[in-house]
């Protein structure tokens, strides 16, 4: 039971990590690899602002969340927006910039104990014989609520039509008025504010540390590539493959051995399906 | 020059470029000296400068050749369509090899080396096997966390030492041996490379990259290709990792670390990229800026970040087709009409 409680969990968490990453690159065709920067960024941003503002949580980290969008807003509009087209200059840029990001956040001494962020609520629940504190419990609330909050959002207000109109066909959108620029910059925004809800809901599970955010860009590639990017669904699929597994490996095997998951999960699914499980969508044209 | 209205500038050849392109190039000495300059000045600049300099310039100028072979197998691979954000994959493979072999069964450097090198092609090559269907994007995603995932096999794991590293493993038996073998190594590849991608065998790789799909469609199968210039870059990969590893004569889990994977793409984004050359001189020029950089410490790696980000977005042919052009290639300026 435990196994599924936690397995849950830990799906969620995967799934909350990579949704910002699927949704700029599902619209705008842009990997960002500078997504797990932008995540812990938001976790030290909403710190500061609690420590050195004096600002309760509830207000800083929606600040936080509002701060990394922008920051990915202006990150599209002042760097990308040069590179636009060329895929392989996108990706290093992307890249180079979440590096940058992180190693000076090393190199400014962000990380240790007292760097964390509070809890929601305190003290827990028992569910089935499982102990579970309610943070976890905020944690599954905040990953259906966004799943569900998105699919509304995509589907019912003219933002989100825009960015559909774009993931399907760019020049079309382009000939009715969507300025891809626009929807572009957008999209990046989204998914770094995405990656900044994500910081907020699980970062005060652990202590903050820069090189979360190079795990958190690999848990969101490794699912990327196991469920396909394009396809929430897959998404979903996709982190529930790599979550459940983590934590039977963790039970069955060793801890240790959880970080090995995600690896042979890509592996078996490249030389299965190369498409990941669901990403019909572009199959022959991006991937293989 | 100001920018005037109502003219243009105008590029033209050399006259001395268009008759030495052709076999006319033995007519004089000055043509031939036109074409073996730009190769020869450098090949013997580096192969002199080892005498030249002192201890520590000397073990900078080894660290600008092991990056320099990481960013000529990135500009290999990226040559066929392949770009990786992991090439301390290579690096890593072929350093645990050498390690390994050198540390368990006590074999002597001189053996270990070309062991890793062959073995590292080949290990490099069946471990991106499944992936060698991906392309773009996807390709790169998958070797960017590959390296990382092994960092934390082998930390996890405690393998080949684990997080403590294998130490004393044997170094070479001259200073100037290792100096030499780095330069040469350097020199041998950029020149190697070069000549691959030009002959039709190298063609077909550059096609791939081109329009994979036509390749396919002219009865070549394009994943055994794929995977042989996985082995070639690999290969060189490897060559630099087991260098570096008795070098230092240590091993640890930092040859799998960013360094070896952002460095060159660094230096091939600065260079520029295609021609090898480009890659070369700019690992020539980003080391020794990131040695005499050590004092600031972790901030390295965003300093190279920045030069990444800046140089292509400023320069993004690169340098080295920057300065062919300016040696080729005159200016001047015409009337517009």
């Amino acid at each position: 039971m435990s196994l599924l409680i936690y397995g849950l969990i830990n799906s969620v968490i995967l799934a909350l990590y990579t949704v910002g990453f699927s949704l700029t690159y599902g619209i705008s065709g842009l990997a960002n690899f500078a997504h797990g920067a932008l995540y812990i960024l938001s976790g030290f941003v909403a710190w500061s602002l609690m420590n050195a503002a004096g600002l309760p949580f509830a207000v800083s980290g929606i600040l936080a969340v509002l701060i990394t969008a922008a920051i990915g807003f202006a990150f599209y509009w002042v760097l990308i927006l040069r590179v636009r087209g060329i895929p392989l200059a996108e990706l290093i840029v992307t890249f180079a910039a979440g590096v940058a990001i992180l190693e000076l956040m090393t190199w400014k001494g962000f990380y240790g104990l007292r760097y964390s962020l509070p809890v929601f609520v305190n003290g827990g629940v028992e569910i089935a014989g499982v102990g579970i504190d309610y943070q976890r419990l905020i944690v599954l609330a905040s990953g259906l609520v966004l799943v569900i909050g998105l699919w509304l959002f995509v589907h019912h207000t003219r933002i989100g039509l825009a960015f559909r109109a774009m993931a399907q066909n760019e020049r079309t959108a382009l000939s009715i008025g969507i300025e891809s620029d626009w929807i572009g910059a957008l999209s990046l925004a989204f998914g770094a504010a995405l990656a900044a809800i994500a910081a907020m809901v699980v970062l005060p599970l652990g202590v903050m540390e820069s090189t979360i955010g190079y795990d958190v860009l690999i848990y969101a590639l490794a699912v990327a590539i196991v469920g396909g990017l394009e396809s929430t669904l897959g998404m979903i699929a996709g982190s529930f493959l790599i979550g459940y597994g983590q934590i039977a490996a963790a039970r069955y095997i060793g801890a240790k051995w959880m970080v090995i998951v995600p690896l042979a999960a890509i592996v078996f699914v490249l030389s299965v399906k190369p498409s990941g499980i669901f990403g019909k969508f572009k199959e022959l044209e991006e991937r293989v | 020059m100001t920018k005037q209205e109502g003219y243009r500038k105008k590029r033209l050849d050399r006259g001395i470029k268009a008759r030495s392109d052709t076999l006319f190039a033995v007519a004089s000495w000055k043509e031939i000296l036109y074409l073996m300059i730009p190769r020869f000045l450098p090949v013997a600049v580096l192969l002199l400068l080892p005498l030249f300099l002192g201890n520590y310039w000397n073990k900078v100028l080894v660290y600008a050749c092991i990056y320099g072979l990481l960013a000529l197998s990135w500009d290999f691979l990226a040559s066929c369509g392949l770009f990786s954000l992991g090439q301390s994959l290579f690096f890593g493979v072929g350093a645990y090899i050498a390690g390994g072999l050198n540390y368990y069964f006590h074999l002597p450097p001189l053996i270990t080396i070309p062991i890793a090198t062959i073995a590292g092609g080949i290990l490099c090559s069946a471990l991106l096997t499944p992936v060698m269907r991906l392309r773009g994007v996807y390709f790169a995603m998958v070797t960017l966390i590959l390296p990382l995932l092994l960092m934390k096999i082998i930390e996890t794991t405690g393998v080949f030492g684990g997080t403590q590293g294998l130490s004393s493993l044997s170094g070479f038996p001259h200073e100037m041996l290792s100096i030499y073998i780095a330069v040469v190594g350097f020199l041998a590849c950029l020149f190697l490379f070069r000549r691959i991608i030009n002959t039709d065998y190298g063609l077909i790789l550059r096609a791939i990259r081109d329009d994979d799909r036509s390749v396919m469609s002219g009865g070549i199968n394009i994943y055994w290709r794929k995977s042989q210039a996985l082995f070639i870059a690999g290969a060189a990969g490897g060559f630099a990792g087991a260098l570096m590893t008795h070098h230092y004569q240590f091993l640890g889990m930092s040859v799998f670390a960013l360094d070896y994977s952002i460095l060159p793409v660094a230096a091939v984004a600065l260079g520029g990229q295609g021609t090898f050359a480009g890659a070369a001189i700019g690992s020539m020029l980003l080391v020794p800026l990131s040695e005499a950089l050590r004092a600031l410490g972790g901030l390295r790696v965003a300093i190279y970040c920045g030069v990444l980000i800046v140089s292509i977005i400023l320069l993004p042919e690169g340098f080295f087709h920057y300065l062919a052009r300016k040696y080729h290639q005159f200016e001047k300026v015409v009337k517009i009409g």
